[in-house]
């Protein structure tokens, strides 16, 4: 319904000091987190760069999204902007895979993907969390559609190999009765007088009536069989129509059974603020934000270039690379500046001139050890069978998780879900397996949230060991709490006429986010360089 | 790798590893659970290979490797891989976390028995043990 009668709408200043005047700080703190001032990462709009001098070259090394970003503002900062590419594609740890792609990684393994036209799998990033402004502002500037990413959902399973009996568990059932039952635990705390000597009769009294209503419970604070508790963790027989429609509620599990079990630790996993609801992906895969970048940039690119040294001196700075497009005969490049985006995994052992400290700094961080399993099944069992849309069910065997596809509900034919997703020592493990053998490990693991069917319906899979990967050689940056001491600032600090930039020149490493936000550091550092050598 | 805090009930679980946390979109996954490794030979499979391979050969990647440990000079002496294995070295990551000093002392042993490597003298925890870092690096965001 329109208002014939529009009042001017308060500016957010306005409100604010009007919820300040009424409420105190505390409200109008509140308030203003709420309204939007930043949370998660530090982007609130991009640089603004322009008046390069005219005719100044820029080398951007590495066609990932750090290396596109820079590309495109310092080409908008009017810079000669030319980028080298080891890989036949850009986009670099941005990438999905598709039916007919080929992975082939270090010790030789080769992989044909055998999805079904359509269905893909995002064996790098693959989810991105509603504050990551800085990824998203770009994913609208480029045109790049993104759509809910199902993070958690309360159907999916939990399992530990040493609690009820090995058999997973629903996410709604575990949570209910781990949230009832501490629930119930404060309230008798409370009526017996254990916290009497911790809060005033006050707080007593609401934190009583808080319990009641967060926990589940029944007016007399127990956690029990009944209709409260089965309408959270759902019922024997659920609520029907009809003569027969009454529900039959369910029993809670034990108490010590739920606590001792572990599995509190993935309820919690999803209250971090990186985790939290709303979180994206990008329609068709995540490969579509590189496509997107890369449709600015593209003209910028080449691929195909294997960089191998990055020299500087007072003219300029000069790359020589192996251009794999000419059976790698060496070329040189020449610019007055560069932003290296190469992994350090990767530039640690290249020949770089630059000062001791950053030298020290490329070397101080280490890569950690990943795999992710795509694997494809005839039909969409996990929905048909078992309700699940989307979200995650996790398990302690080695695969870790399994994670189901957040769009494409209810078609009919094969789809892909995440069959493993590992890190530490099991992805060590499993990047030290042949794809097949990672493949009967991820079916047998598998069977056991899924029994009956998971092999049953199995079609082909696909499986990407980032530490086996020509480009990368980990999955991300490492940082230990020294080394982000000793040597984060070095790093990201301009030597001279080369500034790195990548997830790893970041506090929010292995997240796009990291890359994007680098890469605004990097070119407006140069900028700033480059607007000084006047 | 970042470890949640742990219920000492949780330790005492057979053949798993905890469940712990990993860093940013790891931050996001979890570490998967591993056998035990009891011998040289079991820490080298469900751990080195995944970089060195199988036939301890390295790899060749964009303009830089995993070095290989078949016929490497640097595992003369074993205080050399002893060190790299605690602390990490470039890309590579520390290993003070995830193994004990008894299955580093085997590791050791068995890369430097190896691989046409032919380093016979025994290696044991004791040598290991006073390179374990004072202050074991600790991953952050
Ligand atoms: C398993 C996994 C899961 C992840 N999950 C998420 C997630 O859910 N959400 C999220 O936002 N982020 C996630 N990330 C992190 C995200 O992928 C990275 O932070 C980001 O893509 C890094 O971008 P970059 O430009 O810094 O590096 P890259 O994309 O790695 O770009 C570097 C480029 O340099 C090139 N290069 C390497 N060596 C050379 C050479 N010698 N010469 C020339 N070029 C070279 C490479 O080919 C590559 O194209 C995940 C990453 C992994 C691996």
């Amino acid at each position: 319904m329109t208002d014939p009668h529009p009042h001017k709408a308060p500016t957010r200043r306005q409100i604010l000091t009007r919820i300040g005047t009424l409420a105190g700080s505390a409200a109008l703190y509140q308030a203003m987190t709420t309204m939007g001032h930043a949370q998660g990462t530090d982007f609130t709009a991009p640089p603004v760069l322009s008046g390069a001098k005219r005719g100044t070259r820029v080398l951007v090394l590495g066609a990932g999204l750090a290396g596109m970003l820079s590309a495109y503002e310092l080409r908008k900062a009017g810079y000669a902007v030319q980028v080298l590419e080891f890989q036949g594609r850009s986009g670099g740890r941005n990438i999905s895979l598709r039916g007919g792609d080929t992975v082939t990684e270090l010790g030789g393994a080769v992989q044909k993907v055998g999805f079904a036209s359509g269905n893909y799998i995002n064996p790098g990033p693959w989810r991105i969390p509603y504050h990551h402004q800085g990824l998203l502002h770009y994913c609208r500037e480029f045109g790049v559609e993104l759509e809910p990413f199902v993070e958690l959902n309360h159907n999916s399973w939990l399992h530990s190999s040493t609690a009820f009996d090995g058999k997973p568990v629903r996410y709604r059932e575990f949570s209910s009765d781990f949230t009832g039952f501490t629930a119930e635990l404060l309230g008798k705390a409370i009526d017996q007088h254990r916290l009497d000597d911790v809060m005033g009769a006050d707080e007593r009294a609401h934190l009583r009536t808080a319990m009641e209503q967060w926990g589940g419970l029944d007016p007399d604070l127990a956690y029990r069989k009944g209709d409260t508790s089965s309408l959270r963790r759902g019922y024997t027989r659920p609520q029907g129509g009809g003569i027969e429609g009454a529900p039959i509620p369910s029993d809670p599990f034990a108490r010590k059974d739920v606590l001792r079990s572990g599995l509190w630790t993935w309820m919690a996993f999803h209250e971090r603020l990186e985790m939290q609801t709303t979180m994206f992906q990008p329609v068709g895969g995540m490969d579509m934000i590189g496509r997107g970048f890369n449709r600015q940039v593209h003209d910028l690119i080449t691929l195909n270039c294997k960089v191998t040294s990055i020299r500087q001196d007072d003219h300029g700075v000069r790359v020589m690379y192996n251009d794999m497009n000419h059976g790698g005969v060496v070329r040189q490049a020449q610019a007055d500046y560069c932003v290296c985006t190469i992994p350090l995994s990767i530039l640690s052992q290249l020949d770089v001139q630059v000062s001791a400290p950053l030298k020290a700094a490329i070397m101080a961080v280490p890569y950690a050890s990943s795999v992710k399993m795509g694997m494809e099944f005839r039909r969409r069992f996990w929905e048909e069978d078992d309700q699940i849309y989307g979200g995650i069910s996790y398990t302690d065997q080695p695969i870790s998780q399994i994670a189901y596809p957040s769009h494409g509900y209810f078609s009919r034919g094969p789809a892909v879900l995440l069959g493993g997703y590992m890190f530490g020592p099991a992805a060590f493990d499993f990047a030290g397996m042949t794809p097949q053998a990672r493949l009967e490990q991820a079916l047998a693991q598998g069977e056991v949230l899924h029994p009956g069917t998971y092999r049953k319906e199995f079609s082909n899979g696909v499986s990407l060991a980032w530490s086996r990967v020509p480009w990368a050689l980990g999955c991300c940056s490492m940082w230990s709490e020294q080394a982000r001491k000793t040597h984060y600032k070095t790093l990201c600090t301009m030597d001279n006429r080369i500034v790195l930039a990548g997830e790893h020149a970041s506090y929010v490493g292995c997240w796009q986010e990291g890359a994007i936000l680098s890469a605004l550091d990097a070119v407006t550092q140069l900028h700033k360089r480059a607007q000084g050598a006047s | 790798m970042r470890r949640i805090v742990l219920l000492s009930t949780l330790l005492a679980l057979p053949l798993l590893a905890p469940p712990g946390t990993a860093h940013a979109d790891s931050a996001s996954a979890f570490e998967g659970a591993v056998q035990p490794m009891t011998t040289g030979e079991d820490v080298y499979h469900h751990v080195c290979q995944s970089c060195h391979m199988p036939d301890g050969k390295g790899a060749m990647g964009a303009g830089a490797q995993f070095p290989a440990l078949a016929g490497n000079a640097k595992l003369q002496a074993s205080a050399y891989p002893i060190y790299v294995i605690m602390n990490g070295y470039g890309g590579m990551p520390w290993f003070s976390e995830m193994l004990t000093d008894q299955q580093i002392a085997n590791v050791v042993a068995y890369i430097r028995t190896h691989f046409g490597n032919n380093y016979t003298d025994p290696v044991t925890p004791t040598e290991v043990t006073p390179q374990r870092p004072a202050i074991p690096p600790k991953e952050i965001y």
